[in-house]
This record gives structure tokens, sequence and C-alpha cells, in this order.
């Protein structure tokens, strides 16, 4: 069960009128490597993970769909007030045909979400690609600032990249909790 | 030496509609532990490293059932 507060995790102000910027932003939307196959891939892994691993999954999977939300605004913020026209010049016009002003999970490539790999139900394959997702996620957000020019919206982006280097760190720490012998004591 | 097999015993509710299964296995193959592989290590024979997949015993982590065997939890 989840609580909802009617806030975002980081505020989300966008400076420049550029509805292109959208285009990019949507690949952490819907893509691959994105906030929502995040969220779903690691609140799904949590049923078969050892249970000192499953509070983790929980907290980072429940934190994806905060990340999520704040690209909705910026997305949402970017094309609402475009005409059709401003759209289209964006790269946009197939959306609006499929989905108008809506926001919609796919890709900067317009391919609709695909959660790709997963789970696989064994815990060292699915935190290791938890670390591989983390790390791809981090240099998404990196080649979207190198193409956006809204320091406002960077400002944003370097938090959500922050993030990914920490949930990163996590999940390595958990591999490390997993290949623990077991009776044995924990040195730091 | 690092094991290739641990187990976890998960939450267990008493309203579960069937039977246990406790504990659970998971691997934690030697490359996990390896890290930078040193120089030297022990080999095997060329024809062992045909069968075996791997010319490094250190490497080498064969994958039995965890749950054929009578004694679970021990490995």
């Amino acid at each position: 069960m989840w609580y909802y507060e009617k806030k975002l995790q980081y505020p989300v102000r966008v400076g420049i009128c550029s509805p292109k910027l959208a285009k990019f932003l949507i690949e952490q939307y819907g893509g691959t490597d994105g906030e929502l196959a995040a969220a779903l891939r690691y609140l799904n892994q949590r049923y078969t993970i050892p249970s000192r691993v499953i509070g983790l999954l929980n907290d980072i999977g429940t934190e994806e769909f905060a990340h999520l939300e704040m690209i909705a605004t910026m997305v949402y913020k970017l094309t609402k007030d475009a005409t059709p026209e401003q759209l289209k010049e964006a790269g946009l016009g197939d959306h609006y045909v499929d989905h108008g002003k809506s926001v919609y999970y796919h890709n900067a490539a317009g391919q609709k979400f695909d959660m790709g790999l997963q789970s696989k139900g064994d815990p060292i394959a699915d935190l290791y690609e938890d670390i591989a997702a983390e790390e791809k996620a981090r240099s998404t957000y990196q080649w979207i600032i190198n193409l956006s020019d809204d320091p406002q919206i960077n400002d944003a982006l370097g938090f959500l990249r922050e993030r990914e280097n920490v949930h990163s760190q996590r999940f390595r720490e958990a591999v490390e909790l997993l290949k623990e012998e077991q009776g044995q004591k924990r040195v730091f | 030496m690092s094991t290739s097999r641990k187990w976890y015993a998960p939450y267990i509710s008493p309203l579960d509609p069937c039977p246990p299964l406790s504990p659970i296995a998971y691997e934690t193959p030697a490359q996990l532990y390896l890290g930078f592989q040193p120089q030297g290590l022990e080999q095997f024979s060329p024809f062992d490293a045909l069968v075996h997949g791997t010319l490094w015993p250190a490497l080498f982590t064969p994958y039995t059932n965890p749950y054929q065997s009578k004694k679970r939890g021990e490995f």
C-alpha cells in the first residue's frame, strides 16, 4: 500500500519554451531504461529476493515513481501551450496525432513502452541488471543535459542523475549483503 | 573459501494456500568473489579444462538442483 504526498520530490522549473526537449525527455518516461521500467522492475523483483533486500527494492521502486512524476511534469509543461504546428516542428507530430497533448509511455524514438529484460528470479542476476539499469539511466540524463540549454530543467535533471548514482551504490551494497557467508559477522 | 550457494527463509504466512517451501536457494558463483584474477592460479589439465568449461578450478562453479537433495539448507 502507498501513501501519496501531493508534491514533487524536487521542484521542476522550466525556463525555456522548447517542445523539442519534451521529445528527448520522454525517453526517461517510457524508455527501456526509463523511470517507469525501473519502478515496475524493482517492485516486481521484491517477491523473489531474500528478505533483507526487499525493503531496498520497495523504497527505490517507490522513488522511481516520484521521478516519473517529475519527468511527466517537465514534458507536460513543455508541450501544453504548443500549437500543433510547433509540435510538428519539434518532431512530435506523430505523437500529437496519436495522443494529443497527453503524455504517453513511449521512448524518444516513439516506440511503445517495453520493459525489456525485467525480472529473472535469480537474486544476483536481478541486482546486477538493476545496477546496469541505474548506470544507463544516469547516462541518459547526461545525454539529455548535453542536448538541453535550459539551466532550470538541467538543475532538476542533475538531481535525478545523482539519484541514479545513489541507487546504483545501494544495489551494489545489496549484492555484497547477498554474497555474505551465513553466520559470519559483517565488518564495515 | 566462498560458498557458491546460499539459502534464505522467506516470510511464511499462516494463511498461505500451499505448504511452505523454505529455505530457498540462490547461487553466488565464484566470479562474484575473485576480483581481478591473480596470476599463476592453479590450472586443470587440458583435458579436464575442456570438460569443465574453464581452465581454472577457482572459477569452476557447477550447478546442481538444490531442491533434489534431502538435506535442504545444507550445501
